[in-house]
């Protein structure tokens, strides 16, 4: 492999004076599963690698009960997400993402953060976590910056980052009383592939447990960046959720999708699948809202 | 960039001198000598690199060898005895077929080791997300899969007799 210097600053200053001192040459590196291979292809070809691996207090999911705002740090392994209770338990849409992320050996060492800034139409990261209304924090010379994730793509490998820019972590807001969600990676094989679709529906319920108080969809490699299904969620808001207006639902989400052909699959079948598999996860969603009620009833009866 | 890093290889503690480009993988192999650690895709595809850091499996070949200063490494080299005894799931791969041509094999077993260290009855499914990184192109997986589960004590779980034929439990 290429020669480089490898620095390991332990702060986000340090790490930023690092980079502004080595300029273009110098690259960040977290995890490094995307970054040595791209090297290794000769694709990238720096002269110093800055780890962020190494800054302190950014590597675990944590949840504020103040605010109700669940903090996930960028620099989170995949795994550290997958095996969170706090994850499995309260946001299972993302614990249906992360678990089927490369293999563990990757989980184990790519990040999130990683996954988000390289910014693939097929980052099955991003799409729980906007379909979670996240925001992400961004730090650089000038400071600390937030943007919408929903934002933060501006087309195939490239997102919102200034030159020297760090995604520093990924805030989702509480969750409203009566929601659930699920994802679903779509592809041909079960293990270490890539998705052909991702799919991530949010919904919330009224009082009632039947009227969908907001639902939020979002779709990857359904377009060049992860995007939501805005009429698709428009036709859902104040409507029952069943079978019938969650089919509708896909069916517009399916028209809103700027679908293509490409090795992993054909644009017609890509839409069509985005029909189904938006149906399929807002009953997951339905069905998930109903089992934390249920679970709500019997911890307070 | 030369540099000094201290970790415990294989559970001896060791102190040697790097440099900041090489992977875990090259490191292991062309600089230490321990060929037991496999090169095949070269980019996290197939897992014949699998090595544990701190307990957890890591593809060598997407892993700076600065990074495993202060930590464990183990490698399939570590299993085996002083005497030349094999670790249960070494043995287990042996006795089960799970082997053809052996080129995944140190990956596989590495991969079977960190699942079972941490879950020691590892049901199937379990079995099977532990692996999925590692490629086999002899075996088909199903002798692989049931070498770990020979070892991971699933199928040993007593049977637990639900009731007993002692007369007085008849209720009558």
């Amino acid at each position: 492999m290429k020669r480089f210097s490898y620095l390991v600053p332990t702060t986000l200053d340090e790490a930023i004076s690092l980079r502004v001192s080595h300029g273009e040459k110098a690259k960040y590196i977290a995890g490094g599963t995307d970054v040595l291979v791209k090297i290794k292809e000769g694709k990238l070809a720096p002269d110093y690698l800055i780890s962020l691996k190494h800054i302190i207090g950014q590597d675990r999911p944590f949840l504020n009960h103040e605010t109700g705002e669940l903090y996930i740090g960028a620099f989170c392994t995949h795994r550290s997400i997958e095996q969170s209770t706090l994850i499995q338990h309260q946001y299972p849409i993302l614990h249906d993402a992360i678990k089927n992320i490369g293999s563990v050996q990757i989980r184990n060492v790519a990040t999130i953060g990683g996954n988000l800034v390289n910014a693939v139409p097929s980052a099955d990261g991003a799409i729980p976590l906007i379909t979670l209304d996240g925001k992400a924090n961004i730090y650089g010379t000038k400071g600390q910056r937030s943007v919408e994730l929903r934002r933060f793509f501006l087309g195939p490998g490239q997102c919102d980052l200034e030159s020297g820019e760090i995604l520093t972590e990924i805030i989702i807001p509480p969750l409203a009383p009566r929601t659930g969600g699920a994802y679903i990676k779509h592809g041909r094989r079960e293990a270490m592939e890539l998705p052909m679709l991702g799919v991530g529906v949010l919904l919330s319920l009224e009082e009632d447990m039947c009227t969908c108080a907001k639902a939020c969809i979002c779709l990857g490699v359904a377009a060049p960046t992860p995007f939501r299904a805005l009429e698709a969620e428009k036709h859902l808001t104040g409507k029952t959720v069943d079978e019938n207006s969650l089919s509708e639902a896909g069916r517009i989400a399916g028209q809103e999708s700027k679908v293509r052909d490409s090795i992993r699959g054909v644009a017609w079948y890509r839409r069509e699948m985005v029909g189904v598999l938006v149906k399929r996860m807002g009953l997951k969603a339905l069905e998930r809202v109903k089992e934390k009620d249920k679970e709500v009833l019997r911890t307070e009866g | 960039m030369a540099k000094e890093i201290t970790f415990v290889f294989n559970g001896n503690p060791m102190k040697t001198m790097i440099e900041d480009h090489w992977t875990l993988l090259h490191f292991i192999r062309e600089e230490m000598g321990y060929t037991g650690t496999k090169e095949g895709c070269g980019s996290g595809e197939c897992g014949a690199c699998t090595v544990i850091v701190d307990g957890e499996a890591i593809n060598a070949c997407l892993y700076l060898a600065a990074e495993v200063n202060g930590k464990e490494l183990l490698t399939i080299e570590g299993l085996a005895a002083a005497d030349g005894t094999l670790h249960p799931i070494q043995k287990s791969f042996v006795e089960n077929g799970g082997i053809q041509c052996g080129f995944c094999s140190p990956g596989m077993i590495m991969s079977a080791k960190a699942l079972l260290d941490k879950t020691p009855n590892a049901a199937e499914e379990e079995i099977k997300e532990a692996i999925a990184g590692n490629l086999c192109r002899c075996t088909g997986y199903v002798q692989i899969i049931e070498s770990i589960k020979a070892v991971s004590g699933h199928e040993e779980e007593p049977h637990v007799v639900a009731f007993s034929t002692d007369e007085r439990d008849r209720g009558e």
